[in-house]
């Protein structure tokens, strides 16, 4: 099988043909183009109408709420992240190396289980929910519930990103602050922040990204109120229910073209924070 | 607190010559780090912990009798076999295309490579539901091959390929960019060795490629196992929730809890969880066998090369 566009080098290894032969025919039967039957079916709409989905007052109230609870979700990931990286790079305690595998609980644990568990602990009869239920404030179906569940999802992000960033942080740089006089807050600000500053921002868009298209750890815990408790990937799972497609396909591609673009914006920060660790470093 | 415990700090001394002894001290004090320590670990305990714990004790809330008759209700077996199928249907598949591209990718020079690369890792971010969508799209009643497949009585969406066909599209990078990688740093010198002495491709890769790959390529299966069975949002919305025939396991979990069925609920969950756990400890295994042979390696080619 030979392919035409692509120029294969000198080499004694065999295979090239079969492999890449394979490879591109699966990844364009299983990804490129269902993908692409997205834009398709969103070319042969009504331009005004497709406008008119994405812009309706329940969309532009789910986009809202998405954006902002990932972002508030990210952004406790981001400082209870950093902190969890550092603990675990920097000290020692007894049970870290359980505490290091757990990390990941929220990659490896079902969203439907985390959903309902998470559910179960801040609703008002809930281990935690019951502890706030007395001063009148609810947490499970409320904003607050959902950006729970979005920080439980993008925890591993920040936590994975920054670890090996901070461990390979050469000591000299903070013993040469430190004997120039600098304190150890000083030493953390001037020079560690800036440091691992690229890679935190990297592990932030991850867990934004991720939150962004979150549906089973939030489903249940969201209330699915529409216009107030209700986020975008419902707002389309209501729409597929309705069998109303075009609703569904609008809304879709809007998502998944922001998604792409914070794709773009993580290759970008990726690429930044490997020139930056190889001039600091 | 914090910076005022600093403040007091007397600055490390300045090391004339490179310290025999141990290195200078730049640590924070012992109370700050035990205060970090202690907020690290009440933020994990709030985040992780409590969900987990919360999952087996809701699953044994109503006893142990509960918890025995939600596993072995025959929609809960149904839902555990359809699960396990798809998974071992869209697993191989997964793997096979992860050692075929990482293979084509790190083995030859060719233009376009880190597009491949980026491609490869785009179903990563496309959310779950989406996921569902685009297969709707295409093979649904009203998509652009759903006339077509109704003429020939195919069903796809709200079927069991359907669910296969969103399960390996959620799961397709995970082998391969865990090999990509890895490949990468091993290099090509040791096929290179192996086929001039006369072996054959296939011999090569698999007296010497898979060797070298074997623990990456582990844990690349278990993520790909891991998501594979728990993936939810994606087969929600090809699923049409028939129950006994299209549910799987998370399917039936969310059933039953809509149902306000919540120690059964909990129960099948806390069979996920279980899962997820081993998940979690093999990974672990797998990241320490593969850490500890890289470093033999790199302590063989040392002593080799001195």
């Amino acid at each position: 099988m030979s392919v035409p566009f692509l120029r294969k080098r000198q080499s004694i290894i065999p295979g090239f043909g079969l492999t890449m032969g394979f490879t591109l025919a699966y990844l364009g039967l299983v990804v490129l183009i269902p993908l692409s039957t997205l834009y398709l079916k969103t070319a042969s709409m009504d331009g005004q109408a497709l406008w008119h989905t994405i812009t309706s007052q329940r969309a532009i109230a789910a986009y809202k709420l998405s954006f902002g609870a990932s972002a508030v979700a990210a952004c406790i990931n981001t400082v209870c992240g950093l902190l969890v990286a550092w603990v675990l790079v920097r000290y020692y305690f007894p049970g870290k190396a359980l505490v290091d595998a757990l990390v990941d609980l929220p990659f490896a644990l079902p969203t439907a289980v985390a959903g309902i568990s998470l559910t179960s602990i801040y609703s008002a009869q809930g281990w935690v929910g019951r502890l706030f239920a007395p001063f009148d404030m609810k947490i499970a179906y409320t904003r607050v519930g959902i950006t729970i569940a979005l920080t439980f999802i993008g925890l591993p992000f920040v936590v994975r990103t920054l670890q090996p960033v901070l461990r390979d942080l050469d000591p000299e740089v903070e013993e040469a602050a430190s004997s120039l006089g600098a304190t150890r807050w000083q030493t953390f600000v001037r020079v560690l922040v800036p440091t691992v500053l690229p890679a935190t921002l990297t592990g932030f868009a991850l867990a934004f990204a991720r939150a962004l298209g979150e549906y089973g750890s939030v489903v249940f815990i969201a209330g699915n109120m529409p216009l107030r408790t209700e986020i975008a990937p419902l707002l389309i799972m209501t729409r597929l229910e309705e069998y109303d497609y075009k609703g569904a396909t609008a809304l879709a591609v809007f998502m998944l073209s922001v998604s792409f673009l914070l794709l773009f914006g993580i290759n970008m920060l990726q690429r930044w924070s490997r020139r930056h660790q190889e001039v600091g470093g | 607190m914090a910076m005022e415990n600093n403040a007091t700090d007397t600055p490390a001394p300045i090391p004339a010559v490179i310290p025999q002894g141990p290195p200078v001290k730049i640590g924070e004090p012992l109370f700050v780090r035990c205060l970090l320590i202690g907020l690290a670990l009440l933020f994990l305990a709030l985040f992780l912990f409590l969900p987990l714990v919360a999952v087996f004790s809701n699953a044994l809330s109503e006893g142990l009798g509960v918890f025995l008759t939600a596993i072995a209700d025959p929609y809960a077996r149904a839902a555990v076999r359809l699960t396990l199928m798809t998974t071992a249907i869209a697993v191989p598949l997964n793997i096979v295309f992860g050692i075929s591209a990482s293979w084509a990718i790190t083995k030859f020079d060719f233009f376009g490579k880190s597009f491949l690369v980026s491609l490869i890792d785009l179903p990563f971010t496309v959310s779950p539901v989406i996921s569902g969508v685009i297969f709707v799209l295409l093979f649904g009643a009203h998509g652009f091959l759903g006339p077509w497949l109704s003429a020939h009585d195919i069903k796809i969406i709200f079927a069991t390929p359907g669910i296969i066909l969103v399960t390996v599209f959620v799961t397709f990078p995970f082998v391969a960019r865990e090999l990509i990688p890895l490949m990468q740093s091993h290099g090509s010198d040791d096929e290179e060795a192996a086929l001039s002495l006369g072996a054959s491709g296939w011999q090569t890769f698999f007296r010497i490629t898979v060797p070298n790959i074997r623990w990456g390529l582990l844990y690349g299966i278990i993520l790909c196992t891991a998501r594979a069975l728990g993936e939810f949002g994606a087969v929600s919305v090809v699923s049409g929730h028939i129950r006994g025939k299209t549910i799987t396991m998370p399917l039936h979990v969310e059933i039953l809890y809509n149902e306000y069925n919540f120690a059964s609920a909990f129960a099948v969950a806390s069979l996920l969880a279980m899962v997820s756990l081993v998940t979690l400890a093999l990974k672990k295994f797998a990241e320490w066998k593969g850490q500890k042979e890289a470093r033999d390696h790199a302590a063989y080619v040392y002593q080799q090369e001195s």
